[in-house]
């Protein structure tokens, strides 16, 4: 008798034991001489379940998770081998849990589904027709595709995609790049994790494509040096594209020229904003540079650059295999398609959510999150990481969508979404976000980089009960001039996760810790 | 036969010692890529564990640059470490998704039970803690990583646990 099972070999399934889950099950089959054929699948980015075990039956993929290496001989005991459900672990049909039946997956269409190093089971999912209709397009072509998708960029400022690539299309001929930002520097997100572990193929083709749109031969791909496995994993993939006609000289045979390397970071959180990255590439400290000029114009080595998002970049393969219309049939108002959520931190379910745009963060947070973790009453979340504001509960009924949340001064960022229950102090988180900038300032400029010291200052002062009304006008103060003094994001929006303290849980910031409150 | 380095006005024996040689071997790789500088320093490091001071002149003068410029690069990057670590490299996430979970607990465990602060190696030279903002396992935190391997849900019990598992396959080893 032979069986098919697949067990996820992302970072996360590999955190939670996946590796030894694995070999358990080999054992088993071994034992029952079982003809196994075990197959390391992608994630499906369902993390609460994993190491997230399915099993081919004729009726589909079934699921069993959490699987502990220690679960295995019992669930084998209850028939997994033939797809059995009579176990607590047993979740049915992997396609009928609800927390992936109801998402909208065009992005991550494929994840979890394929071994991410098979080119069969990419192309046997549509993989690489977007390349192909590139193929049969002119740049321009390309690019009004694109347009017409209405995709905005993914990593943060959310600029129109089609727009930046106009203007390097339209820059004289001559060495153009696409750099690709796989820095995801923000906590609470890892979807850029996902495609890159899960799916490398996707970006293979979409900077590709992006390539063939602008004119440009040489691409890279900046990634974190925090990702060790999503680097052995792409650089493999990136091996296998070549060999096989998809990266090269004469891409599929069409004369075109298309060149792809993975460049590592170096742990520096300012290295995710574009300018800061490209003097990384270039070889040098990561300082921001003053824009204009736009990267798009003078770039790496000074030649008109694409930077853009991995998630911006893995949208592309739909959008011209399917039509940029297909795409913008979802969303809403000037937010377009689809939004890949992550759910983390203190979060029952957490995992990745890719839905149209315009569902409320307290759905996202309750229907497919659960609620926390730990049960207790959620009483805080962090939208856009490390410099996203903390929302409030008066603030979870907007919709997640670029407008509805700059509206009130959120940003939606690169969708990660970080919950915390009641026992946090935000007096706590205030501090932090001040400390995460004296770390990770680039140092160009004063308002960041001695702000943020003298913001930990104050702050400490705050908490200690010293001169309570004084040090918090001065902290406003100083998140004013930091707002308005910055060269980039990183000093400029530091304030916001500190004024929203400040303005939403101010008791937290000024119960003194130990002295009397003043 | 001398060949002198402009800079510093020391002069480089072409007798270099093995792990000059070594150096150079991993810079002449790479020095043709646009932008060597940040694959160079990974690859040294990658090789030896740190960037041996000895690293700096060669370097600086097979890319064309001054001594100070590769010091000012390779100290801008969290990720260098100019000095060799303990057995095994400790990670523990600091940033916000962790700390939701425990985070901060978890790193004040880590600390009194290694006995180091962050960028401290224990005595015995088996661990080295260092602090690191986001491992891209948000989901399942506390998350803290060990070599190149990642581990999620990390409770104090467990930290223990993979310390000891650690310390006992270097027993195992000698
Ligand atoms: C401090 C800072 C950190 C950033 N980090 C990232 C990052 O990790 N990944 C990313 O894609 N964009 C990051 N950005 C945004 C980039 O500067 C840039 O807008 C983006 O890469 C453009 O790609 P997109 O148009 O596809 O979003 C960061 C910006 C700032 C100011
Ligand atoms: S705001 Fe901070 S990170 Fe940005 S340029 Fe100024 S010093 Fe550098
Ligand atoms: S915040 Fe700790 S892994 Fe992302």
């Amino acid at each position: 008798m032979s069986v098919t099972v697949y067990v996820p070999a992302d970072t996360t399934a590999r955190a939670l034991g996946a590796d030894r889950v694995a070999d358990a099950l080999r054992q088993a089959a071994a034992e029952r001489g079982l003809d196994l054929t075990l197959i390391r699948n992608g994630s499906r980015g369902l993390f609460w379940l994993e190491p997230l075990v399915e099993v081919a039956t004729p009726e589909g993929r079934v699921a069993y998770g959490p699987v502990t290496p220690e679960a295995v001989p019992a669930l084998v005991e209850a028939g997994l081998f033939d797809g059995g459900q009579d176990h607590d672990l047993a979740l049915g049909l992997t396609e009928d849990i609800p927390y992936l039946k109801n998402q909208q997956r065009l992005t991550f269409s494929r994840i979890g589904i394929t071994d991410p190093l098979s080119l069969d089971d990419y192309t046997g999912l549509r993989g690489f027709e977007g390349l192909r209709k590139a193929l049969t397009l002119d740049g321009q072509g390309i690019i009004d595709e694109v347009k017409a998708s209405g995709l905005r960029g993914r990593g943060g400022a959310a600029f129109p995609t089609a727009i930046k690539w106009q203007t390097v299309h339209d820059e004289p001929p001559g060495q153009k790049y696409i750099v690709c930002n796989a820095d995801e520097g923000d906590s609470g997100t890892f979807a850029d994790r996902l495609v890159m572990e899960c799916d490398p193929y996707m970006l293979i083709e979409g900077m590709t494509i992006a390539g063939l749109a602008v004119g440009a031969t040489q691409g890279y791909i900046y990634l974190r040096s925090e990702y060790p496995l999503a680097q052995k994993i792409f650089n493999e993939a990136l091996a296998r594209a070549y060999q096989a006609g998809y990266l090269g000289e004469d891409i599929l045979g069409s004369g075109k020229h298309f060149d792809l390397e993975v460049r590592l970071g170096a742990g520096a959180y300012i290295c995710g904003e574009e300018t800061s990255l490209l003097d990384s590439l270039e070889g040098k400290r990561g300082q921001v540079r003053a824009k204009p000029p736009l990267p798009a114009i003078q770039g790496l080595f000074g030649r008109p650059t694409v930077v853009n998002n991995v998630l911006s970049l893995a949208a592309v393969p739909f959008i011209l295999d399917q039509g940029g219309q297909a795409y913008a049939d979802y969303g809403l108002g000037r937010s377009r398609g689809t939004l890949a959520i992550q759910l983390a931190g203190n979060v029952k379910r957490g995992g990745l959510v890719e839905l149209a745009f315009g569902t409320t963060l307290r759905a996202l947070m309750e229907d497919f999150g659960g609620g926390t973790l730990s049960g207790r009453p959620l009483k805080a979340v962090q939208v856009g990481g490390p410099l996203g504001a903390y929302l409030p509960e008066s603030q979870w009924d907007s919709p997640m969508d670029y407008e509805a949340f700059a509206a009130f001064g959120g940003v939606v960022g690169h969708g990660g979404v970080v919950m915390f229950d009641d026992s946090v102090d935000m007096g706590e988180q205030a501090r932090f976000a001040m400390e995460f900038c004296t770390v990770e300032s680039c140092g160009k400029c004063t308002p960041c980089r001695i702000g943020s010291v003298r913001g930990v200052e104050v702050i400490d002062r705050i908490r200690a009960g010293e001169n309570q009304d004084a040090n918090l006008e001065l902290l406003s103060e100083l998140c004013d001039t930091m707002v308005d003094g910055s060269l980039c994001a990183m000093g400029g929006m530091t304030p916001f996760p500190v004024q929203s303290v400040l303005k939403h849980f101010p008791d937290d910031l000024t119960r003194s810790r130990g002295g009397s409150p003043c | 036969m001398y060949k002198h380095n402009n800079q510093g006005g020391q002069a480089l024996s072409t007798a270099l010692s093995p792990a000059q040689q070594a150096i150079q071997d991993e810079v002449d790789a790479l020095k043709h890529k646009p932008g060597a500088m940040l694959p160079i320093l990974h690859a040294i490091q990658d090789r030896f564990g740190y960037i041996p001071d000895e690293a700096v002149p060669i370097i600086a003068e097979t890319l064309r640059h001054t001594r100070a410029e590769v010091h000012g690069i390779i100290s801008f990057y969290h990720h260098f470490r100019t000095r060799p670590a303990g057995r095994h490299v400790v990670q523990i996430c600091r940033a916000e998704a962790c700390q939701a979970v425990g985070g901060r607990q978890l790193e004040q465990h880590a600390k009194s039970a290694l006995g180091v602060d962050y960028h401290g190696t224990t005595l015995d030279r088996q661990f080295t803690l260092e602090p690191v903002y986001c491992l891209g396992n948000c989901a399942c935190g506390p998350s803290i990583r060990v070599g190149d391997e990642i581990h999620g849900r990390v409770d104090p019990a467990r930290f223990d646990a993979l310390v000891d598992d650690l310390s006992a396959t270097v027993v195992e080893v000698k």
